[in-house]
């Protein structure tokens, strides 16, 4: 492939996406109430939304036919460049907003210097989709707020589902090759910058949540080159399961 | 030949956004009877997501932006104008564009009009927005009854581009469209 490093790239954007959106359509039918069910669905919804796009310009790139679907749908899990953290599944509502927080902060930021892209149809996503992120970034917030400050047991809740998914979040900043080399030439974001703002945010914010900031030194690793933790599976099971039965079906 | 005439909708909302649309005149009738298939009181010229419509050796080009990326209303919206332009003579081609990016500035006042008498709540600007749908405060005005005593249920509603709404007074829920720009 002639451009293989922007389509890598433009794919370890937009698995987190497919991935997170991914867990998010989990809760359809399954929230804690009507209006978190649908927000939930609303928000997964957008991201995939957002990776269609991605996955379109990735297909065009690739120039061998292959489709969004394809792309999508048919990679084998060691393909897959999502971060760690959007895979962690929905344990609870806590992990389900915390999870959402951690990655919305890092994707507002991501996506506003996206808009700054050299590659203009890169910049045109990004365009699109930091409003809609922006409104995300509002909604978990809000309940990372709501239950940490809430009753003692979710505060406790809260508590322990940013305990347990703060391992996750430093990969957020590490760089692939392909990163590096997008950086290079103007179209990538340098995501390393974006770390120091990423920290003092979420602190803030947890604080104003009466919630504890961790104080972690080991961080876990390894989703943006391909290799992840055992909820990986399972969620791709769910997810290729239909192209996996009945191969090249559409609808 | 066929003129081309460039519209300014968004001018007319206090000059929030310079983006033009351009539109054959002669199609204008044609697109502006293509209703939006989740508000089909709107049509989607009122609507603001058909940002050209020119024809080109007898084709008619049609660009269209999705109000929110995961809308599933735009597959259903390029087949209705495909169908809508078959039906006056014209083969189309429907392109889906991002850039720039829809903004509720587009709803044209026709269109915020339509969107109040078929009980959904016109967006309010941006700090306005902020306020609600942050801050609690009542603002939104209720539909049905006018009154300004209504409440935030969820932020998301029934489609991605609306929020959950109550009125205090008349007790109806409500839909409002999100300001989003």
């Amino acid at each position: 492939m002639k451009n293989e490093n922007l389509y890598n790239y433009i794919l370890g954007i937009a698995d987190n996406s497919l991935i997170l959106g991914q867990r998010m359509g989990e809760l359809c039918g399954h929230g804690p109430s009507l209006e978190t069910d649908i927000a939930c669905t609303n928000i997964s919804l957008d991201l995939f939304g957002q990776v269609r796009s991605y996955f379109q310009y990735a297909g065009k790139i690739a120039g061998d036919g292959r489709t969004e679907d394809d792309i999508a749908m048919l990679r084998k899990e060691r393909e897959y460049k999502n971060v760690l953290l959007v895979e962690h599944p929905n344990t609870d509502f806590a992990y389900t907003v915390g999870r959402q927080f951690l990655f919305d902060v890092y994707h507002l930021a991501f996506l506003k210097e996206l808009q700054k892209s050299t590659d203009l149809t890169l910049s045109a996503i990004a365009n699109k989709c930091v409003k809609e992120v922006s409104y995300h970034e509002r909604f978990s917030s809000d309940w990372v707020k709501r239950l940490g400050d809430g009753t003692s047991e979710s505060k406790e809740k809260m508590q322990n589902a940013i305990d347990d998914l703060w391992t996750y979040t430093d990969e957020l900043f590490h760089q692939t090759e392909a990163d590096k080399a997008m950086v290079a030439e103007g179209i990538g974001v340098d995501v390393t910058k974006l770390k120091e703002a990423y920290y003092k945010n979420v602190s803030e914010l947890l604080e104003e949540a009466t919630l504890k900031v961790p104080d972690l030194k080991y961080f876990q690793k390894g989703g943006k080159q391909g290799i992840h933790t055992e909820h990986m599976g399972y969620l791709l099971a769910d997810l290729q399961y239909m192209q996996r039965a009945y191969p090249n079906m559409e609808w | 030949m066929n003129q081309n005439v460039t519209l300014s909708l968004s001018k007319s909302l206090n000059n929030m956004t310079t983006t033009e649309q351009n539109i054959d005149t002669i199609l204008l009738p044609i697109l502006e009877k293509v209703s939006d298939p989740e508000i089909p009181v709107l049509s989607i010229m009122d609507m603001g997501v058909v940002r050209s419509a020119v024809i080109i050796d007898n084709v008619v080009k049609v660009e269209i932006t999705p109000t929110y990326s995961g809308c599933p209303a735009m597959d259903v919206i390029g087949d209705d104008i495909k169908k809508a332009l078959k039906e006056a003579g014209y083969n189309a081609e429907v392109d889906l564009i991002l850039h720039p990016a829809w903004t509720t500035d587009w709803i044209t006042p026709r269109g915020r009009k339509a969107l109040e008498n078929y009980g959904i709540a016109a967006p309010l600007d941006a700090e306005a927005d902020k306020d609600v749908l942050l801050n609690g405060k009542r603002i939104v005005k209720c539909p049905q009854c006018k009154s300004t005593n209504t409440k935030l249920v969820s932020q998301f509603g029934s489609t991605a581009c609306k929020a959950q709404f109550q009125c205090d007074d008349c007790q109806e829920p409500f839909d409002y469209f999100k300001c989003l720009k």
